[in-house]
């Protein structure tokens, strides 16, 4: 009884031994590919910081209004915030690729789809920025042409035309990452015609008056002011 | 469509020959006519578009003033044309010199001829001027001078006024003076006068004339350096070409040519004009660094006739309106102004912004502190150049406001003043603005 125990535990053992024999090396593996990476990853991020630096994507960021978000939200420079952002990107491939070398079953198919999603979300990011860079730059061309041609409530104007191409713009990116496309596309939707309505019963109905001292003032009034004001700035 | 009153047979040099060849910009039949033509002392530049109500009597005055003025030279009148429907071309071509000799008891010695082409169907001022520019290399004019097609009120000694200084005096560019109403050309006499002033150290009163004389050497040497083909190099040319002649060392001088009484008052047209003007003496700051960065002071330029003579005529001006856009403008843009302007600066712009119309006044400085923070956003882009150069216009009309409001009731004098003393507060602050281009601010 008491060999037997013993053979049981000493088999046990031996067969503890084989597996962590067998574990080791791909653990080792696994943690050298995470060092690796580690130092793949930072050397990738102190590279693209200094480019991003030198093409100036910090002034870039200013002017799609990105900065002032990142502000507020108290997260770092855009420059500084993208070369983090790649740093663990790439840093979290070379652990997942470490991950699947152990050999864990379930966990392979997981690290194959996060490898698949990651051209995505670099989609999705990039249709993010240039959409804000978008409707910073026509939202600002709107607020400075209403402001010279003297029309009321130029800010107004200014901030429905940035809502609405963010409102497009996000529900493009979370199309591309696969994010309740449908919801988004709803409330695009919704968001859209709203406005639209929203519009159309502000002119057609309620505004009705306010409607028509708006065109006469634009077109009747202003004429007449234009031609008493003979200043010529050249 | 070359009119021409006496033939006059040359053979055309070989250098030119071979420039025409090479020069494919102009058209086949234009350059024939050149041929024809082969060298002139005197070019007369005439760009118009649809300008037969006025182009008549322009070339009236033009043969007037080189039969009485130059009849011993060759001369011709090149008129570039963007694409008439209304016969322009074939007015300033079918005036005959016979209908200016009786009137005027003139007679001229040489050919003068008269050569139009259409450069395109649309105008564009940089392919005129381009165009008119290459005529004068080809034919070797000694003395060239542009002329407004819109210049109503020419008189054929203005040709004399802007060429005589070049022909006979060796100057290399003769800029108009005008009599001006007072509270007319206020982005000239608050910003452009003096800030060239300020910065390129040289008082020329009308930097960016459409009426300019200039020799054939400085218009060879801009015909090269500008950059046509760029879409940056097609607008403001005639500053260009005022800002190449200082950068470039040339003899400058003024002549008084009298009232200055366009067509058309173009008085809405604010933000092509900032775009014209202000955008290209922006642009033109970064290039020029080096030479308006050592200048200090200003140095008058000589003056054929009075340097400028102003007209106190009443004139009705929108004030009200003025001052709302100023107020508003300021108010609204507030997050543009924020990356442009300094703390400093656009707290005080909100401070007057909101003060009573009786006590709102621009003043000088904050005016000049604002004009040369705008330069410095424009160099370093923090936004998109052509918002910026937008973002200024609000600002102008605060700024022709209280132009408006100080000089109601002044004497010429005390408006020479007000615009001299705008121009020595432009001159005291240069440092300023160097200290922020440096990025030392």
């Amino acid at each position: 009884m008491r060999d037997m125990i013993v053979s049981e535990l000493s088999q046990a053992m031996h067969e503890l031994a084989r597996g962590f024999a067998h574990f080791l090396p791909r653990l080792i593996v696994m943690l050298v590919l995470a060092f690796v990476g580690w130092v793949i990853a930072y050397v990738v991020k102190i590279l693209l910081r200094s480019i991003l630096r030198l093409i100036k994507f910090d002034r870039l960021s200013d002017n799609a209004g990105a900065s002032q978000l990142l502000n507020k939200a108290a997260l770092p420079s855009s420059t500084e915030l993208l070369s983090r952002f790649v740093f663990w990107v790439a840093w979290l491939g070379f652990i997942l690729l470490g991950v699947s070398v152990l050999g864990i079953l379930g966990l392979q198919e997981q690290i194959a789809r996060f490898f698949l999603f990651l051209p995505r979300l670099f989609v999705a990011l990039f249709i993010m920025f240039f959409g804000l860079l978008a409707a910073s730059f026509f939202s600002r061309a709107a607020l400075l042409a209403a402001v010279n041609a003297n029309v009321p409530s130029p800010r107004l104007l200014s901030i429905s035309i940035r809502s609405v191409i963010i409102i497009f713009v996000l529900s493009v990116v979370f199309e591309e990452l696969g994010l309740a496309e449908e919801t988004m596309l709803v409330t695009f939707g919704i968001a859209f015609g709203a406005t639209m309505l929203g519009l159309a019963i502000a002119f057609g109905l309620g505004g009705r008056d306010l409607a028509r001292r708006f065109l006469e003032t634009r077109f009747l009034q202003r004429k007449k002011e234009e031609n008493e004001d003979e200043l010529s700035p050249l | 469509m070359t009119q021409e009153v006496s033939v006059d047979e040359r053979s055309v040099p070989l250098r030119t020959e071979k420039r025409l060849a090479e020069d494919s910009f102009l058209t086949d039949d234009f350059l024939r006519q050149l041929i024809n033509v082969g060298e002139v002392d005197i070019l007369v530049g005439l760009p118009t578009h649809n300008n037969a109500k006025t182009v008549g009597p322009i070339v009236q005055s033009i043969q007037a003033g080189i039969l009485r003025d130059f009849p011993r030279e060759r001369a011709a009148i090149i008129n570039a044309d963007g694409g008439s429907r209304d016969g322009t071309p074939e007015l300033v071509t079918g005036i005959s010199i016979d209908d200016v000799r009786p009137t005027a008891n003139l007679y001229t010695l040489r050919t003068l001829h008269s050569i139009s082409t259409q450069y395109a169907s649309n105008p564009a001022s940089g392919v005129a001027l381009r165009t008119i520019l290459s005529a004068a290399e080809l034919l070797r004019a000694k003395a060239c001078v542009l002329i407004s097609p819109e210049s109503t009120n020419i008189k054929p000694e203005w040709l004399s006024k802007l060429l005589r200084p070049i022909y006979n005096e060796g100057f290399d560019l003769v800029t108009p003076t005008y009599r001006r109403h007072r509270f007319e050309g206020l982005l000239i006499t608050n910003l452009l006068y003096p800030m060239i002033r300020a910065l390129y150290g040289t008082r020329i009163r009308e930097p960016l004339a459409i009426e300019i004389g200039f020799s054939g050497r400085l218009g060879g040497q801009f015909l090269g350096q500008n950059n046509w083909d760029d879409g940056t190099g097609q607008t403001g040319l005639e500053l260009r070409l005022t800002l190449a002649a200082i950068t470039g060392g040339c003899r400058i001088c003024q002549s008084f040519l009298g009232e200055k009484d366009h067509v058309e008052r173009r008085a809405a047209d604010l933000i092509p004009a900032l775009r014209q003007t202000v955008g290209t003496l922006f642009s033109a700051l970064e290039a020029d660094f080096p030479v308006w960065s050592a200048v200090a002071g200003s140095q008058p330029v000589p003056s054929n006739g009075p340097e400028s003579e102003v007209g106190l005529e009443p004139l009705r001006i929108n004030r009200k309106r003025l001052r709302e856009m100023f107020s508003t403008g300021v108010a609204e843009l507030e997050s543009v102004f924020q990356s442009i302007l300094t703390p400093a600066t656009l707290t005080e712009l909100q401070r007057i912004a909101g003060l009573h119309e009786d006590d709102l006044r621009y003043p000088a400085e904050l005016w000049v502190r604002t004009v040369y923070e705008f330069a410095v956003a424009y160099q370093k882009s923090v936004i998109n150049r052509d918002h910026i150069l937008q973002a200024l216009a609000p600002l102008f009309r605060g700024r022709a406001y209280t132009f408006v409001v100080e000089n109601r009731d002044t004497s010429a004098n005390d408006v020479e003043n007000n615009i001299e003393s705008l121009c020595l507060e432009f001159e005291r602050l240069k440092p300023y603005l160097l200290e922020m281009w440096n990025g030392r601010k």
